[in-house]
Order: C-alpha cells, then structure tokens, then sequence
C-alpha cells in the first residue's frame, strides 16, 4: 500500500496541476492555452480516478492495473495532442499545418492502436509479476516524446524561434520526457533497483512538468522574446554555426 | 541493448533540455549592468563578477527579503549551478576543452545572483524610505 510519502507527492503534484490549469486559461491571451490546460486536468482527474481505484481494489488487483495502463495510455495521447499543437504553433508561417496535422493522425492512430494491442495481447499477465512488460512499455512511450520533442525543439532553433513562452513549454516538456524515458530505461536494465530507489523517480518527475508550465504561464508574458542563439549548448552552436 | 541506447540517448537529450531551459532563465538578466552598490559590496570596482563569487552572492541574497517571486529562478539557477560545479570536476581530466564553457556558464550563474541581490537591496532600501517617510 502507499505510504506518507506517496500521499504528499500525489496531494502536491494534483495542486500543481490545478494551479497550471488555472494560470493556462487565465494568462493573456486568454483560452490560447487551452489543449495544454485540458491535458493538465486529464492528468488531474485521472490521477484521482487512480488513487480511488487504489484504495477500493489495492495495488495488487487486476482492476488498478487496467485503471492505471489505460488511463496512461490515453493521457500519453493527450499529451501528442499538445506537441501537435506546439508543432502547429512553431510552423504557422510556413502553411504546413495540414500536413502537421496528417502526420500527427498517423502516428496518434498507430500509438493508440499499438498502446490498446499491447495491453490487450497481455489481459490475463497485468500483475505486479509482469512488471518487466508495464516497464518496457512506459519506457517505449516516454521516448517517442522524447523524440517528438527534440525535433521540435530542432525545428525551433533552425527557424530561430523567439516566444520564451513558446520555448520555456518545450524545453520542460523536453525535460519530463528525457527524464522519465531515461529512469524507465534504468528500472528496465536493472530491475534490482527498483524498489529501493528508481521507484521514486516518476512522481517525483510528475511534479516538474505542472510546475514548470505553472512558472511560465503565470510568470512568463506573451509578448516576452529572447535571442534563441543562446540558449544553444556548445555541440549544438557548433553544428548551427 | 534497447534499454541501454533509449538511457543513453534520453540521459543525453535531458542535459540538452536542462541547459537550454535554464539559459532561458539566466538570459533575462544577462544584458543588466550591475550598480555600484552590488560591485563594491562583492569587491569588484570593474569588469565581469567571476564564477566563484556565487556562493557568496547566494548567501547575501538569502539575508534580503523576498522582493517579487524569485524564488524559483533562484533555486533553479543554484542546481544549474551545482550541475555545472560537478560537471567541471569530472569532464575536466576526460574533455579539458569543455572547462572553459563551464567556467564562462557560472559566471552567468554569477552575474544572474548578483541581479537578484541588486533588486532585493533595492525592495528594501524602498521600504526602508517608506517607512522613514510614514513615520515622519
């Protein structure tokens, strides 16, 4: 069963994403924002809707995993939702959100239907003794936004995107991504970590993505423009250069 | 083997996202020219603040009141800052090359503490006014 510290982190992660919700819609321009906000209170709801599940039917039971597997699929889906917008935002002048948007279909079809095929194919192990396979998957998940995001933020360096906003969204959805695939990847290689320590990592890392978006809607005004030349890291500047 | 690229590749792409982000804080104050007040009070009459004064500034800031909500961006710059310190340390023997960009990195960490002290003594000596004001 959860301890202390898991009730702290979920209590606080919730606030979070509430509070990101609100500064999303209520930050000029308003409703701008709003497939970022409608993903913060997916992942709000969900995560109660989760917690309920937990303490009816326990940590062990078939029904929480289901809740839990689903739920994460669906909210990943959500989450390709909101890159799509960025990548919508990032190519506006160049007239390609058509294409943007057949790509996007392509790959939220294929993740759907490999994400309800993978969980369907393993209906009868989604146990805490299949834990290697709910690792994998996550790990798999997490690094196609991984992906996603680092071609974006590319995209965005070559057209020398300006909106700090714009790149504050980006680089901590980059961090959340890049950090989450990479612990997935860890408890995959070494499963013996697990419990003492890599466990943590994931809610701990949940809290980071509604604090950072929080941060930039509340503090970061639209209008707000910085020189994307530096914020390159030395490969980065030497490659552009 | 999968496993081991996807950490590799994600541990990669995090250092990227992490640095980048936390320019996008440290650029807001990088054109800023420190005061007079903040140059004599860490001891530099000219030139750029160096890398090794954050500590120091950090502490100085921590004995001001809070002005706006920097917070944040202040502990967001102090673990860019430790991450940078433990970078130096251990790329340093590996990439010598890459101790100069580090170094030029913390003086911005540096330069940004001292922004964030100028404008704390700058709320407080305004309150102070206002209160000498009021009580007149």
């Amino acid at each position: 069963m959860p301890g202390l510290l898991d009730y702290v982190i979920g209590v606080v992660s919730f606030l979070l994403e509430i509070s990101a919700v609100v500064f999303a819609l209520y930050s000029k321009p308003r409703f701008r924002y709003a497939l970022p906000a409608f993903y913060m209170l997916c992942t709000a709801v969900v995560q109660v809707g989760v917690w309920v599940c937990l303490e009816k039917y326990g940590v062990s039971s078939q029904e929480y995993f289901y809740v839990y597997y689903y739920t994460e699929s669906l909210q990943m889906l959500a989450m390709f939702l909101v890159i799509i917008q960025l990548y919508e935002w990032i190519f506006l002048e160049m007239s390609m959100g058509r294409y943007i948007r057949m790509a996007a279909s392509i790959l939220l079809g294929v993740t759907g239907i490999f994400s309800f095929l993978v969980i369907n194919h393993n209906r009868g192990q989604l146990s805490l003794k299949s834990i290697q396979f709910v690792v994998e998957f996550d790990q798999n998940i997490y690094f196609v936004g991984v992906v996603l995001t680092y071609l974006l933020w590319g995209a965005m360096l070559k057209l020398r995107e300006t909106r700090t906003r714009l790149v504050q969204l980006v680089l901590a959805l980059g961090i959340y991504f890049s950090t989450l695939a990479g612990i997935y990847a860890l408890r995959n290689l070494f499963p013996a970590m697990e419990d003492p320590v890599l466990r943590w990592f994931p809610p701990f890392v949940a809290i980071w993505l509604p604090l950072a978006w929080s941060y930039t809607f509340a503090r970061i005004p639209e209008e707000a423009r910085q020189e994307p030349k530096q914020l390159l890291t030395p490969a980065l500047a030497g490659k552009a250069s | 083997m999968i496993a081991a690229l996807i950490c590799v590749v994600s541990i990669m792409a995090f250092a990227h996202f992490f640095v980048s982000y936390t320019r996008t804080i440290l650029v807001s104050t990088g054109g800023i020219e420190l005061s007079p007040r903040v140059r004599e009070l860490v001891g530099i009459a000219d030139g750029p603040i160096s890398a090794a004064d954050f500590g120091r500034l950090l502490q100085l800031v921590h004995l001001c009141s809070e002005t706006r909500d920097d917070r944040a961006d202040i502990r967001a710059v102090g673990a860019y800052y430790n991450a940078l310190r433990f970078a130096d340390a251990s790329l340093r023997p590996i990439v010598p090359r890459i101790s100069a960009w580090l170094e030029n990195e913390r003086q911005r960490c540096s330069h940004f503490a001292a922004v964030a002290l100028d404008r704390r003594i700058a709320h407080n000596l305004s309150i102070y006014g206002r209160q000498i004001a009021e009580g007149l």
